[in-house]
């Protein structure tokens, strides 16, 4: 895996050594920019957690993080006729919005031209205030709470759309697409699970349906016995969960042992390879959705998804191609503004409309993703399917539709076991 | 379903929590009814119980062995395994306080706990270690209530460990011993009991239910994580106030109990205070039941010698 890594990096610096060579050829040089280059360093930013129960979405985000950052090196960029080393500075937030705010100041101290993260909405919306202070422009690619772009700061943005959008159409996929009259919600009190119940829940009575019960956990629970035999009395079609896959996958299972039989949904904390391992069988027929178009159906999202692999030696978690996006955003405004200057490239990250791997990277005037797409899957076979894509413009659809991977033999095997399970 | 299957079925779900906070409650309240300590490492040792019991699983998952047997033997590896770490926290940190003031062993069982969780995260990692599927799913329902195979089996199980452990306190020569030296460790070492060895005992006792706790949790819940022993031991050791600590009859009525109360609390508070109150009050709803017991009856529902322990 290290050696074919090496190779594909190897390749890609031969291509651009050529590609270098005949531009150096074309515009006579006053100064020549590969001459003695001075390598100008810039640190680039990062915070997820990287311990604790999300510890495997932390370290999800890192490497997309990494990945685009070790590309940009690879290729070579020059900017402001120097050429430019980037330099990732990652951080371990503890998904904590106290440590948020510390690891925050300490990059800022560092620094930093430009920050990667938080992952989650509660540590991303106290942190942008020390970034907006310090001027240093921040992507997040994965707090989808509304509040993190409305406190009015203009370095904030991030490449995934907000829970106003996903809650909103996750309550019409839920009352249309589902048919579901009835509708249990549960939520884990984080400005995220609470967030996106709330538009959830919105959206819902909007459509016409009609929440039965709205339970609550915490984000370190286990047990959801006591909350899921008050829901099963209202007799659910459909139960939404606003929260993450530590708590979602133990959820679902319960949910099957209380003979419950209305269907699982949740946003995009559930939707992990994690999940399904936690949950077993019971994963089988959950729902979860993801903004941004499917990777598949992006062009680079399946060369993506190969180098991650290639690299990490380990499949994409969640939230890795969004980390991917927003680096190289901040890069190609850096090289439109030709200055790695906050103060300077800012305006060229708010005017940046670029094809992404996740969807067309697009901010409205807040830092919002423009028409954000959002995906609905399910589990089929031990494996997250793509069902749809709600809204959002589609980037030019890719030809070859997504290769469906052949389930391995232990996931058939619990397919059978779930279907002898439940009668 | 209507409220009385309701009603049976937060019942099912009470007793079947309370039955593991019983069985980690005795280990709490048999210390400290010899010792008159707080051994706060306890729920360490659940933690260490299932991490182990899952070591062994997982290795074991892709044999050919009927499930059940996988999970038993990594049972048998794991209560042998917390019995040693049983008897070493005791050796190591306890024996060698045992004159000192009762602030000193209390602050070494917080720094054995702390220890044992981070040798945990560092052996184990820091992310949620997932039950194979190994014990059937199957539902059985009692009127409209459903419950799980799994869940009769804990509780069976509990219930049994249980008796055996009244038998050999209240029948036996050990248990003779024991209880001579929770009423006076001097006097019944003048009368030839090895108080040393019996004090080992009970800690080897009390962490094999530990063992036995924590492999039950981690298959109930499907999961097991290097934090999970901390507010597993707490609520535990509620559950042992709640009952009266230092009372074998009490750890085990109060860990049923709390297990009821928290599930009815979570399923009844929000229609009881007419939407006031939710669900994020559970823990809550428990911890106020434990407070008014204490100020009415401070020495639990069943404790009665609380107060003449030196």
């Amino acid at each position: 895996m290290k050696l074919s890594g090496q190779f594909i990096s190897s390749l890609v610096v031969a291509t651009m050594l050529v590609a270098g060579c005949s531009k150096e050829s074309a515009p006579p040089p006053p100064k020549a920019d590969t001459a003695k280059p001075a390598e100008l360093v810039v640190k680039i930013g990062h915070a997820s957690p990287l311990t604790g129960t999300q510890a495997h979405i932390g370290k999800d985000n890192e490497n997309g993080t990494l990945l685009a950052i070790e590309e940009a090196n690879a290729k070579g960029i020059v900017i402001g006729g120097q050429k430019i080393k980037f330099e990732l500075l990652s951080e371990d937030d503890q998904a904590d919005p106290k440590t948020g705010a510390i690891v925050a100041q300490k990059l800022v101290d560092a620094k930093i031209k430009g920050m990667i993260g938080h992952l989650n909405s509660g540590t991303t919306i106290p942190a942008s205030r020390i970034y907006h202070d310090a001027g240093i422009p921040q992507i997040s690619p994965s707090a989808t709470n509304p509040r993190y772009t409305q406190q009015g700061f203009k370095t904030a943005f991030r490449t995934m759309a907000n829970d106003e959008q996903q809650g909103k159409m996750l309550g019409e996929f839920a009352t249309k697409q589902l048919a579901a009259k009835k509708i249990a919600i549960i939520d884990d009190r984080t400005a995220y699970g609470q967030g996106i119940a709330d538009e959830f829940e919105k959206s819902v009575k909007a459509n016409g349906g009609t929440v039965v019960a709205h339970e609550f956990t915490s984000d370190k629970s286990t047990d959801f016995l006591a909350i899921l035999t008050a829901i099963k009395g209202k007799k659910p079609d459909v139960v939404f969960f606003g929260g993450m896959d530590p708590q979602g996958g133990p959820m679902t299972k319960q949910l099957k042992s209380l003979g419950i039989k209305a269907k699982f949904l949740g946003g995009d904390g559930v939707y992990t390879p994690e999940f399904i391992k936690l949950a077993g069988d019971a994963a089988e027929g959950a729902y979860g959705s993801l903004p941004g178009v499917p990777l598949e159906k992006m062009p680079g999202g399946i060369a993506f998804r190969d180098k991650y692999k290639a690299r990490f030696n380990k499949e994409i978690q969640l939230y890795a191609p969004f980390c991917y996006d927003a680096v190289n955003v901040m890069i190609e405004a850096m090289k439109r503004a030709d200055s790695v200057e906050p103060a300077k490239y800012l305006p060229e990250l708010a005017k940046m409309n670029l094809n992404g791997v996740t969807s067309r990277i697009l901010f409205d005037e807040k830092g919002d993703l423009k028409g954000g797409a959002i995906t609905f899957y399910q589990v089929k076979n031990g494996k997250w399917e793509v069902m749809e894509t709600l809204g959002g413009a589609p980037a030019e659809p890719a030809p070859a539709p997504p290769a469906a991977e052949p389930a391995s033999k232990a996931e058939s095997k619990d397919g059978d076991a779930m279907s002898a399970g439940y009668k | 379903m209507d409220t009385f299957d309701t009603f049976l079925q937060q019942l099912i779900n009470g007793l079947v929590l309370g039955s593991i906070y019983a069985l980690v409650a005795l280990g709490y309240t048999m210390v400290y009814g010899i010792l008159g300590l707080i051994n706060f490492a306890h729920g360490e040792v659940v933690m260490i119980g299932a991490m182990v019991a899952l070591a062994v699983i997982q290795a074991l998952a892709g044999a050919t062995l009927p499930g059940p047997v996988i999970v038993l033997l990594g049972l048998l590896v794991a209560i042998p395994a917390c019995m040693l770490l049983g008897y070493g926290i005791e050796r190591v940190a306890y024996r060698p306080l045992r004159h000192a003031p009762r602030l000193a062993p209390l602050i070494t069982a917080i720094g054995v706990s702390i220890v044992l969780q981070n040798v945990a995260m560092i052996i184990w990692g820091r992310q949620y270690i997932s039950f194979p599927p190994l014990l059937s799913p199957d539902v059985y329902s009692i009127g409209g209530a459903s419950i799980t195979a799994l869940q009769i089996f804990i509780f069976l199980l509990a219930a049994a460990i249980m008796a055996g452990l009244v038998f050999l306190v209240q029948k036996t020569r050990l248990g003779r011993a024991m209880r001579a030296t929770a009423q006076n460790p001097e006097a019944a070492g003048l009368m030839g009991v090895n108080v040393n060895t019996v004090i080992s005992t009970t800690f080897i006792i009390g962490s094999a239910l530990a063992a036995v706790a924590g492999v039950m949790v981690s298959a109930y819940y499907g999961l097991a994580h290097y934090y999970m022993g901390f507010l597993l031991g707490l609520k535990a050791f509620s559950a042992a106030v709640l009952g009266g600590i230092g009372n074998i009859g009490g750890a085990m009525l109060g860990g049923l109990l709390l297990g009821v109360i928290e599930s009815m609390g979570a399923g009844y508070i929000g229609p009881l205070t007419g939407g006031f109150l939710g669900s994020h009050y559970q823990d809550v709803f428990a911890f106020f039941v434990l407070i008014m017991v204490l100020v009415f009856r401070p020495s639990g529902l069943l404790g009665e010698r609380v107060a003449e322990r030196a």
